[in-house]
């Protein structure tokens, strides 16, 4: 039996008048790569910020249905918001590492956490960087200013970042898009690496990426879930028509 | 007309009036610096202004200016900081907020007169705080408060969402958010922002004719108790600034070399303000380097 992660039911998400997601209901199984898939527009993005309620922050948005981790649902009025987005991080399109050092960009949560001690804080710092995959690039530099690094080396310290808070869910929106190709293949093999200790969700607009990085896909198009499958079947054998019409690039 | 012809004459018209406003500048600062550089001494900087006799100086107007804008400052800027933050960050969007903004707009652009006006009536005589350093600030601070909010909260939006964002998602607090991360990136526009309005309340006149006053008792520059009357720290004395004492000598002025006063106070104004100005510059570009780059 796959334990669920996260998993999201019956959820509309509305900017003002416009509907941009319609009752959308996905499960998301622990320690799994799920990609969201489908053209420019089409509500994934949307999606993806209301699962760490980010879209609060936008005051035109209304998001209604219901978002449960393990057997809470946290898309109501008194949920922690705070303590929720310990619990599942985000990665952004665009690398967003704070205006500090690389030490400070990592112990930053931590430390707000209630963790202290220099000790700890430091064997936190390293332990996150490693799993980054760019311990190496930054041992030597760690009180340098973190954007002076490359945009491929400042998204995975914005990953470290994110996983230094230890949270169960990591989501993700188009976290290579911006990056050269070189780049996106370390933050692909590093997805797989960390999918053995987090559940990831991620938004992508390239196939190729969800075929090569993801075990399950869901095809959005017009704030629809289309499909909702294993990622070989969906791009094999997909059960819609407009599913296969998207993969094999008829549109979008 | 062929276009590039057009292109060429807009931009020798362009050119033309940026050099017209320039020379104007150039040519005011430099006359006032010409008539009253040459007067200016240690000893100008540094005495008491005689009233019949030669040789006076303005050396309790200075220590007056500077002391005011600290103390209008110590009032405006936690203040200020504190609005700009709510009105960026906590208020809704509504009638409210936008009331607010109308008034804070309104108050900073305020004639100073009317601003000194109002002091005279409600501060020196309903409160009974008199002429004082203190009436002097708290007139000041009608027409620098609203200006610390809109520069605190301009600071503020300048801030990359994006940074916001990064640190809600983090869990971390809305306000551990502004005070560790949006805050020091606003700073250099904040900071550069008030050495600014510094350097307007520093050359303020009209707003404190009838509040700081038209005088300054005899000060005793060895006594620094703020409780004694004879010391400069003392809030509650009367204290006439620089520019007060510009417009005085110039309009009252009994000593012989009255004209020449007036003209050396007015350069050592002038430079104060363009020290001001471009030390916010200096300070702003600094903090930048020091927080995109090496930090």
């Amino acid at each position: 039996m796959i334990d669920i992660a996260l998993s999201a039911k019956q959820l509309n998400v509305h900017y003002g008048e416009k509907h941009a997601v319609h009752d959308v209901s996905l499960d998301f199984a622990e320690k799994e790569v799920t990609a969201l898939i489908g053209p420019s527009g089409c509500g994934k993005s949307t999606f993806l910020r209301s699962l760490n309620r980010m879209n609060d922050l936008i005051p035109s948005c209304r998001v209604t249905g219901e978002i449960w981790i393990k057997d809470r649902n946290i898309n109501g009025n008194n949920t922690d918001v705070v303590a929720l987005r310990k619990k599942i991080g985000m990665v952004w399109q665009r690398p967003n590492p704070f205006h500090k050092s690389i030490y400070e960009n990592i112990a930053f949560g931590p430390r707000y956490h209630g963790i202290r001690n220099k000790k700890q804080l430091d064997e936190i710092v390293e332990q996150s960087l490693r799993k980054a995959a760019i311990w190496e690039e930054t041992k030597d530099r760690l009180n340098k200013s973190a954007l002076a690094l490359s945009g491929g080396q400042q998204q995975r310290l914005c990953i470290a970042r994110t996983i230094a808070v230890k949270p169960d869910v990591i989501l993700m929106d188009e976290p290579a898009s911006a990056l050269d190709p070189i780049s996106t293949s370390k933050i692909e093999e590093l997805i797989s690496e960390l999918k053995q200790d987090y559940s990831i969700v991620i938004v992508t607009h390239n196939m190729h990426q969800a075929a090569r990085v993801s075990d399950k896909t869901a095809f959005f198009l017009n704030g629809h879930v289309v499909e909702y499958d294993k990622t070989e079947t969906i791009f094999t054998n997909p059960a819609h028509q407009r599913t296969n019409d998207y993969i094999t690039g008829r549109f979008g | 007309m062929s276009a590039k012809t057009a292109d060429k004459i807009a931009t020798g018209i362009i050119i033309a009036i940026t050099a017209l406003i320039a020379l104007a500048l150039i040519g005011l600062l430099g006359y006032i610096l010409y008539r009253g550089l040459g007067h200016i001494s240690w000893h100008f900087l540094t005495s008491p202004p005689e009233a019949i006799r030669k040789g006076g100086g303005i050396g309790p107007q200075l220590f007056n200016s500077l002391f005011l804008l600290v103390l209008t400052m110590i009032i405006t800027v936690p203040l200020g900081i504190g609005a700009g933050i709510y009105m960026s960050e906590y208020a809704k969007a509504g009638k409210i907020t936008s009331a607010i903004r109308l008034v804070v707009e309104v108050l900073s652009s305020f004639p100073s007169i009317i601003v000194g006006l109002f002091g005279l009536l409600v501060i020196v005589n309903k409160f009974n705080l008199g002429f004082s350093l203190l009436s002097g600030a708290l007139a000041l601070t009608i027409f620098n408060l609203p200006l610390m909010v809109r520069i605190t909260e301009q600071g503020l939006r300048s801030v990359p969402v994006q940074q916001k964002e990064a640190s809600l998602a983090l869990g971390i607090s809305k306000w551990k958010t502004i005070r560790s991360v949006q805050l020091p990136i606003a700073l250099p526009v904040v900071l550069s922002g008030s050495i600014l309005a510094a350097g307007r309340i520093f050359g303020e006149a009209a707003a404190l004719l009838f509040t700081a006053g038209m005088s300054s008792p005899r000060l005793d520059f060895s006594d620094w108790n703020p409780l004694h009357s004879a010391s400069p720290l003392n809030p509650m004395r009367p204290a006439e600034t620089l520019a007060v004492h510009i417009w005085k000598v110039n309009s009252e002025g009994l000593a012989p070399d009255a004209t020449q006063i007036a003209a050396g106070a007015s350069a050592v104004l002038i430079i104060t303000v363009l020290l001001f100005n471009l030390g916010a510059r200096a300070l702003g570009r600094y903090m930048h380097n020091k927080f995109t780059a090496s930090k």
